[in-house]
């Protein structure tokens, strides 16, 4: 490398990019990670779309508490004077909005449910068994994640119709007991970090390969189903297309579905309309934050080669 | 070591062949084998076929290619292709960009980090019907806030959703916004799996930020990079809820997509041969697009 033995150790300017104490003579560790923005463009920066990720959502509480008037002020005011909570209960009471709510909490727990124990089984047997065809089988699941599903989407309808199943929650819920690519794709990704030892000795005591799953790496593997889990459930209770093609019957509807039904019998009650995405977004939201460690790590496995 | 000396009776044999691992492997995967068939190849094929027939329900009859032929001179089809592209080529270079300045900026060893990601990510897992119904009253023409901000700062009141114009730019906005936090979690990873030790030898080496990050972060971010340029480009490239929901492909078609007119023709017109067909030339230009990035990117991606 370079010849010239800098000794950096001088204090950075006020405000400028902090500089790794690196010794080049003798080995130390670097300080701190070499920034590539001062500080303080990053805080400013990162403010500034903090604010800009924010302000919508504040906006949507406030139009939501607003009484119906009151949305239409112009200037528009930012706190709403006087405060509606009742909006929240009109929202029940104008359409059948807990039956909504119930549709989507029983498509997506069912549906995540079912991906759980689909992909994790057929993952352990990518990842620690063998059978002919294995490998061959596994690249084409992965290659189902490259076509668009719109291909897929008409024909399955089609099969479903003539198997009666539609405006029922069946077709929502049904597939994901058959295995999901990104699942599969995930939790092998998990089981192939587990030893194969751990598998060869309990077989050697006797179990079944069955057993094994069961007992040894379905327990180890809990934060992977945590993040899948989480992924198949918000994937379902934010799905349009879905509860959009199959539910006709304003009963059996979904939140995702039923939010635009809002927009035709409530075109001018923005008030309500924004009260129930806050109620749709919520349950969510809250899931989020207390399990957002696995969200962020799901991403990321993604994004990282293997 | 145990010799059989005679042979196998019936129900040893098929002892020994379901206790066997290739046995209980297929077990194993058989659920989802049976979803491949059933969800993927099986319609992947019948979805073919149906875009060579009339697609009616009762009695559908043999069209052949006429579908195709169809489409090709379907003004709406190329409308919804243009404003597809037009939608791609906003939102990708405008999220991408801003997600890594973004990225940049969290790597940079700052506090609070998961309070700002937790922040970033309030769009991305709320539902995107709700994000776009909230929207849809922000660019409230007369009573959205945007416009009121706008009007603040001096600038004019814009018709947004029912502008020919604006349309689609607000689309794009409200998309971009969307995606960030989850553009900008990947690009983190990615920079954070950059060994340290480069920097430091182009430090020692005099180089300044700009130069650290031309000369560093960019390559060696190239393969993550590529990874959200592919994916988003397929995401982007199937946008349905945002138009859906906004403006039901209006104002004159203006923000018809794809995937919303093959919606449209399928569910609300029952054209599902056709529907088909189009679903089909979506595919293949999917396809082909993502087979032109995986020959381009040994032209920029730096792999180790």
């Amino acid at each position: 490398m370079s010849e010239r033995r800098q000794d950096v150790t001088t204090t950075p300017p006020v405000g400028g990019p902090a500089v790794a104490r690196v010794r080049v003579a003798g080995r130390s560790l670097p300080q701190a990670t070499l920034l590539l923005v001062p500080r303080l463009f990053a805080y400013t920066l990162l403010t500034i779309t903090a604010i800009s990720m924010i302000w919508p959502f504040a906006w949507m509480v406030s139009t939501s508490l607003k009484g119906e008037q009151a949305a239409f002020y112009f200037p528009p005011t930012f706190l709403p004077n006087p405060v509606r909570p009742d909006n929240y209960v009109y929202v029940f009471q104008s359409l059948p909005f807990g039956l909504y709510t119930l549709s989507s909490l029983k498509i997506s727990t069912l549906a995540t449910f079912g991906a759980l124990l689909s992909s994790s089984l057929a993952a352990f047997a990518f990842a620690r068994m063998r059978f002919p065809g294995r490998d061959l089988v596994f690249v084409g699941i992965l290659a189902t994640m490259m076509i668009p599903p719109h291909v897929t989407i008409i024909p399955v309808y089609l099969i479903w119709h003539r198997l009666g199943a539609v405006d029922t929650h069946t077709p929502l819920i049904l597939p994901s007991y058959f295995g999901s690519a990104f699942g599969i794709f995930l939790m092998r990704q998990f089981f192939l970090t587990l030893p194969q030892d751990l598998v060869d000795a309990a077989k050697i005591d006797g179990c079944s390969y069955f057993a094994v799953y069961r007992m040894i790496f379905l327990p180890l593997a809990k934060p992977a189903l945590a993040t899948l889990g989480l992924f198949v459930f918000l994937g379902t209770w934010n799905d349009l297309l879905g509860p959009l093609i199959y539910l006709n019957s304003p009963q059996n509807y979904t939140l995702t579905v039923g939010l635009t039904q809002f927009r035709g019998l409530y075109y001018t009650k923005w008030t309500l309309l924004m009260a129930g995405s806050l109620i749709s977004i919520l349950p969510v939201l809250v899931l989020f934050i207390f399990s957002q460690q696995y969200f962020v790590r799901g991403i990321a496995l993604t994004g990282l080669k293997q | 070591m145990q010799v059989r000396t005679t042979a196998l009776g019936p129900r040893e044999a098929i002892g020994r062949l379901v206790s066997s691992e290739g046995f209980q492997g297929w077990l194993f995967i058989s659920p989802v084998v049976f979803g491949l068939l059933v969800w993927w190849i099986g319609p992947v094929i019948a979805a073919l076929l149906l875009s060579l027939t009339s697609g009616n329900f009762r009695s559908p009859t043999w069209v052949g290619t006429e579908n195709y032929q169809r489409l090709l001179q379907d003004e709406l089809f190329w409308k919804s292709l243009r404003n597809t592209l037009y939608y791609v080529s906003g939102v990708i270079p405008l999220g991408v960009s801003l997600s890594l300045l973004l990225a940049v900026a969290m790597n940079a060893r700052i506090r609070g980090i998961v309070v700002y990601r937790t922040i970033f990510f309030l769009p991305v897992v709320s539902s995107g019907v709700a994000i776009a119904l909230l929207w849809t009253w922000i660019y409230h023409p007369e009573f959205g806030i945007l416009n009121f901000l706008l009007s603040l700062v001096g600038l004019p009141r814009v018709p947004w959703l029912a502008s020919i114009e604006w349309a689609m730019p607000a689309i794009i906005i409200m998309s971009v916004w969307r995606g960030l936090g989850y553009q900008m979690v990947i690009f983190l990873a990615g920079l954070q799996s950059i060994p340290e030790t480069l920097y430091e030898a182009a430090k020692i080496d005099g180089a300044n930020s700009w130069q650290q990050f031309r000369h560093i972060t960019l390559p060696m971010l190239s393969p993550t990079t590529f990874f959200v340029i592919v994916l988003s480009f397929i995401s982007a490239f199937q946008v349905f809820e945002a138009s859906y929901v906004m403006t039901q492909g209006g104002p004159y078609y203006a923000t018809l997509t794809i995937v919303l007119y093959i919606f449209q023709n399928a569910f609300q017109f029952f054209k599902m041969g056709y529907a088909a067909a189009l679903s089909y030339v979506l595919a293949i230009i999917l396809l082909s697009v993502t087979l032109v990035q995986l020959v381009l990117q040994k032209r920029w991606v730096h792999y180790e």
